[in-house]
C-alpha cells in the first residue's frame, strides 16, 4: 500500500484551511464560468487557468482542481436547464436531463449529475493513483480495429433508440451520418459535401449541431405554438431527490463510472463515446415500464458518471505518458508544464511529491464542489419559473452566444440557424433526435478508425479483427444481434397470444 | 422572486465575463498612434507551431518598441490554414496586416482548392526552420537510417509509416519527398495521417506503426526516455541541443536529401514597396534581438532569416515542390 501512503502525503500536504479557501473559490469560478453557453470544461479552464498563476504549488493545483471539476459540472447544468449542451461529452446529459427540468424535475437532475459525477471523479481519482503506470502499458496496445469494432457495437445498440417508427429512425441516422461526413477527408485531404465552402472544410462542429436542434429547434417548436398553447409555468416540484431516486440513480453511477473510466485511459477514446454508450445500456437495462424519453434520472445519472470517470481516466496517459487525449486534457497539459510538471514517462518517479499533490488535489475539488454544489441544485432549478416567452428568448440569446464562442465565426450562427430549422422540421415531423446526434458522433469516428486500421495493414480487411479485444467484441454484436432477433421472434408470439401492446416502445412524440 | 434573482445572477456573471474578455481584447490594441497598429494573423489554433512563431515575434517587437505602435493577434482558425490565407487576400492593400504562415498553409491551398497561392501576396520574411525527424519505438527492428532504407527500397509496402499531418502537411511530404528521393514511387509508401503528436506517440508506443516522421518538439520525453529512438534529422545540419546532437542527418547517412518545415510572414497583396520594406525592417531588427536568440534555442528553431524577392523565389520553389510531391500521389 505504498501508494495509499503516498497519497496521504499528499493529501496532508494539500490540507490546509487556506488551500480550502482556494479549491472553494475555484470550484464557484468554474461553476460560474462552465455555465455560460458555449463554453465547455476545456474552455473554462483555458479561460481561469491565469488566476492560478502566482500562487504556490499546492494552492495553485487546489485551485486549478477546483476549476476543472466546477467547469465539468457547469456544463451540465446547461445540459440540463436549457438544452444547451456546451460540449460534445453533455450533449447525451441534455436528453433526459431536459425532459426531466420540464417536468419539475430540475433538482433532481442536477443532483443526480453532482453526485453520480463525484462517485465517478472519485473512484476514477483513485484508479489513477493505484493503476496508472500499468493501465498506460495496456492502454497504447489498443489499436484502431479494437475502436471500430466498439463503434460498430455502437451502431448495432444505436438500433434500440431508433423509437416507435423503425423508418423514421433510420431517415434520422442517416441525417446524422450524412451531417458527420461534411469536412475534409482526413487520409487524401480532400473535402466532402462542403458546397465549397472553406468555412465546411473542418466539419461541422457537434456543439453547433446539438444546440441548433435541441434548444434553437425546440424555441422555433414553442414560437410556432405560442398563440395556441396556454402560457404554463414549469412547476418546480421537491428540491432534493427522493429515495426513489437514489435507488435508481446509484447503479447508473457505477455502471457509468466502469464504461467511463477505460475510455479516457485509452489514449483517442474519446468523452463522448462512453457516455452515449452509458446511455443506451440504461435504456436497455431500464425494462418494460420506464420513463426513458419523458425524462429518466438513469438516463442522467449514468452518462453523467461516464463523463466524469473518463475525464479522470484522461490523467493515466497524461501523467503516465505525457499524451493529451481530449482538449480539456492538453490544456491540462499546458497548465501542468505551466507549475513546472513535465508530464512524461519518468514523471511518477522524478516528481512524485507534485503528481501526489495533484491527485490529493483532485479528489478535494471534487468533494468541495459536492459541498458548494448540491444546495445550489434547487436554486438553479427554480431558474425554470422564468415565464416561456422570456425563458426562450434567454434560450435563443444563450444559444446563439454559444455557438459563436466556439470558433469566432459568424459563419457559425447560420449554421445554428440551419439546424434550427432542421430541429423544427423533425419535430413536424416526429423524426427522434437521438439517432441523428449518435449518427453524427459516430460516424466520423468510425471512419477513422476504420480507415487508420486498413491504411495500417495496406487494405487488407483481416486486419480488422488483428486485435483480441476487437473479436471479443464482434463476438457480443453477434451475441446481441442473434439475443434480440430471439426477443424479437419471442415477443411477437406473446403478443400475438395476449392482446397487443403499444407500451413496449417510448413514443417520440411528446415534444413540449 | 427567487427566480428572477437567480436568473439576474447568471447574466450578472455573463456581463462581468463580456467585460472582462472585451478589456482582454482592448489589451492587444490602440494605445499610443493607431497608425502604427498592425494585426498579426495566425492560420490555426493557440499552442500551435504557427501561434508560436508569429505569438514569440510579436511579443519581442512589442517589447522592444520596434515598430512604435501595438499588435492585435488574432487567431484565424480552419482548413488547414486557407481560411486566414482567403482573408490575408482580400485584405488586398492593406498596410496593416500581417499573417504567419509556413509550410503546412502551402498544401492547405492545393488541398482546399484555393486559386492564389502564398507568392500572390506580399512575401515579407521566412523567420524560422525546423527540422523533421525518423522516429521509431526503442525494439524497432530499424538499427539505423540505413536498416529502415534497405527494408524501404525492398518491399516500400512492408513499412508502415505514420505523421501527424493530413496529406499535404509537413509530416506527409517528408516521407513522399524522401521516398521519391530514393527511387520509391510515392504512390507505395504506406503512410498513415494522426490527428497531431499525441495520437502519433501512442500509435508508436503501441507498435501499430513502423516508422513515425514528425518534428521532433512533442518527442523529447519519450526520446529521453528511450522509449522512442530517432534514426535521423532532416536538416542540412545536425541539431546542435543535446540528446538530438548525436543524431546523424539524412545527408550523413548518404542520402542526397534534406527536408525542413519552415514559417515566415507574409502582407496582403498590392502593398506599397515602401510600406513592404518598412515591415522587412522590423523583423529585420527582431531577429537582431537577444530576445529572439533566446526564443530559437528554447523552441528548437533555427534561424533563417530570408527577405523580400528572395523569400518570394523560395515560396515559388517550395510551392512547385510540394504541387509535384501531391500530383505525383494523384491528390490534386
Amino acid at each position: 500500500m505504498e501508494s495509499l501512503d503516498l497519497l496521504r502525503g499528499g493529501l496532508e500536504a494539500a490540507l490546509s484551511p487556506e488551500n480550502l479557501l482556494w479549491a472553494a473559490l475555484g470550484v464557484l469560478l468554474g461553476t460560474f464560468v462552465g455555465v455560460l453557453p458555449g463554453i465547455g470544461p476545456a474552455m473554462a479552464v483555458a479561460l481561469l487557468l491565469p488566476a492560478t498563476y502566482g500562487l504556490e504549488p499546492t494552492a495553485a493545483f487546489i485551485m486549478f482542481a477546483g476549476i476543472y471539476y466546477g467547469g465539468m459540472y457547469g456544463g451540465s447544468t446547461t445540459s440540463i436547464l436549457l438544452n444547451t449542451p456546451g460540449e460534445s461529452s453533455s450533449v447525451m446529459t441534455a436528453i433526459e436531463g431536459n425532459k426531466m427540468a420540464k417536468r419539475g424535475r430540475a433538482a433532481q437532475a442536477l443532483a443526480s449529475a453532482a453526485i453520480g459525477s463525484f462517485i465517478a471523479g472519485t473512484i476514477g481519482t483513485l484508479l489513477v493513483v493505484f493503476f496508472a503506470p500499468a493501465l498506460a502499458d495496456v492502454a497504447v496496445d489498443i489499436g484502431a480495429p479494437s475502436y471500430f469494432a466498439i463503434m460498430l457495437l455502437a451502431i448495432v445498440l444505436v438500433t434500440a433508440v431508433l423509437g416507435s417508427s423503425r423508418l423514421r429512425g433510420f431517415i434520422a441516422l442517416f441525417l446524422g451520418l450524412t451531417i458527420g461526413l461534411v469536412g475534409l477527408d482526413l487520409s487524401t485531404g480532400q473535402p466532402r459535401l462542403d458546397l465549397g465552402q472553406s468555412l465546411l472544410a473542418d466539419g461541422l462542429d457537434i456543439v453547433v449541431v446539438a444546440v441548433g436542434i435541441f434548444a434553437l429547434g425546440e424555441a422555433l417548436w414553442v414560437a410556432a405554438h405560442l398563440r395556441r398553447s396556454p402560457l404554463t409555468v414549469i412547476p418546480t416540484g421537491r428540491p432534493w431527490m427522493g429515495r426513489d431516486d437514489w435507488r435508481r440513480s446509484w447503479k447508473p453511477w457505477l455502471r457509468g463510472t466502469a464504461l467511463g473510466f477505460p475510455f479516457g485511459a485509452v489514449p483517442a477514446g474519446g468523452a463522448e463515446t462512453p457516455t452515449f454508450l452509458s446511455y443506451i445500456l440504461e435504456r436497455r437495462l431500464a425494462g418494460k415500464d420506464h420513463e426513458f424519453g419523458q425524462g429518466a434520472i438513469e438516463g442522467v445519472a449514468g452518462p453523467e458518471a461516464a463523463n466524469n470517470a473518463s475525464a479522470a481516466g484522461t490523467f493515466v496517459p497524461l501523467l503516465a505518458l505525457g499524451l493529451p487525449v481530449t482538449a480539456t486534457a492538453s490544456i491540462m497539459l499546458a497548465a501542468l508544464q505551466g507549475y513546472g510538471i513535465q508530464p512524461g514517462p519518468q514523471l511518477m518517479t522524478t516528481q512524485s511529491d507534485l503528481v501526489w499533490t495533484l491527485l490529493a488535489s483532485l479528489l478535494i475539488g471534487n468533494t468541495l464542489l459536492l459541498v458548494l454544489n448540491l444546495p445550489l441544485a434547487p436554486a438553479w432549478a427554480k431558474l425554470l419559473r422564468t415565464p416561456r416567452p422570456y425563458l426562450y428568448a434567454g434560450i435563443l440569446f444563450f444559444a446563439a452566444l454559444g455557438a459563436y464562442t466556439v470558433n469566432q465565426q459568424p459563419f457559425d450562427l447560420l449554421l445554428l440557424l440551419v439546424f434550427g430549422l432542421l430541429g423544427l422540421a423533425m419535430r413536424r415531423f416526429a423524426l427522434p433526435v437521438l439517432p441523428l446526434i449518435l449518427g453524427v458522433i459516430l460516424g466520423p469516428l468510425m471512419e477513422v478508425k476504420m480507415r487508420e486500421a486498413l491504411a495500417i495493414s495496406g487494405g487488407d480487411a483481416s486486419a480488422l479483427v488483428s486485435e483480441p479485444l476487437a473479436v471479443v467484441v464482434y463476438a457480443i454484436i453477434v451475441i446481441a444481434l442473434v439475443g434480440s432477433v430471439l426477443a424479437g421472434r419471442r415477443a411477437k408470439r406473446s403478443t400475438l397470444d395476449t392482446e397487443p401492446d403499444t407500451d413496449t416502445v417510448p413514443k417520440q412524440k411528446e415534444h413540449v | 422572486m427567487q427566480p428572477r434573482s437567480s436568473l439576474r445572477r447568471t447574466a450578472r456573471g455573463g456581463i462581468a465575463l463580456a467585460v472582462l474578455l472585451a478589456l482582454l481584447g482592448a489589451c492587444g490594441v490602440t494605445r499610443g498612434d493607431q497608425d502604427r497598429d498592425i494585426a498579426m494573423m495566425i492560420p490555426n489554433s493557440p499552442g500551435g507551431g504557427y501561434d508560436l512563431t508569429g505569438r514569440t515575434a510579436v511579443r519581442i517587437m512589442e517589447e522592444q518598441d520596434i515598430t512604435g505602435g501595438r499588435f492585435e493577434v488574432s487567431n484565424i482558425i480552419g482548413a488547414g490554414g486557407s481560411v486566414a490565407m482567403a482573408q490575408l487576400m482580400n485584405a488586398a492593400g492593406d498596410e496593416h496586416i500581417m499573417m504567419t504562415v509556413g509550410l503546412g498553409v502551402v498544401g492547405s491551398t492545393y488541398s482546399f482548392g484555393a486559386d492564389y497561392r502564398l507568392q500572390d501576396a506580399t512575401p515579407i520574411a521566412q523567420l524560422i526552420e525546423e527540422q523533421e525527424g525518423v522516429l521509431v519505438p526503442a525494439d524497432s527492428p530499424f538499427g539505423t537510417i540505413d536498416d529502415l532504407v534497405a527494408a524501404w527500397q525492398a518491399d516500400p509496402g512492408s513499412v508502415t509509416i505514420g505523421g501527424g499531418s493530413s496529406p499535404g502537411g509537413p509530416d506527409h511530404l517528408f516521407p513522399m519527398q524522401l521516398a521519391a528521393a530514393l527511387g520509391i514511387d510515392a504512390r507505395d509508401v504506406r503512410y498513415v495521417s494522426y490527428d497531431g503528436g499525441g495520437p502519433l506517440t501512442s500509435a508508436l508506443l503501441g507498435r501499430k506503426i513502423d516508422v513515425g516522421f514528425s518534428g521532433l518538439g512533442e518527442f523529447e520525453g519519450q526520446i529521453a526516455s528511450g522509449e522512442l529512438r530517432v534514426l535521423a534529422v532532416s536538416g542540412e545540419e545536425r541539431l546542435d541541443r543535446d540528446p538530438l546532437a548525436a543524431i546523424p542527418t539524412l545527408m550523413e547517412s548518404g542520402i542526397d536529401f534534406s527536408f525542413t518545415n519552415w514559417r515566415g510572414v507574409l502582407a496582403p497583396p498590392d502593398i506599397s514597396q515602401e510600406r513592404r520594406d518598412e515591415l522587412i525592417a522590423f523583423l529585420a531588427e527582431m531577429r537582431e534581438t537577444p530576445q529572439w536568440e533566446e526564443a530559437l534555442e528554447k523552441n528548437g528553431w533555427t534561424d533563417a532569416f530570408v527577405t523580400g524577392e528572395d523569400f518570394e523565389d523560395f515560396l515559388q520553389e517550395q510551392d512547385e515542390r510540394v504541387a509535384t510531391t501531391l500530383e505525383e500521389l494523384g491528390l490534386i
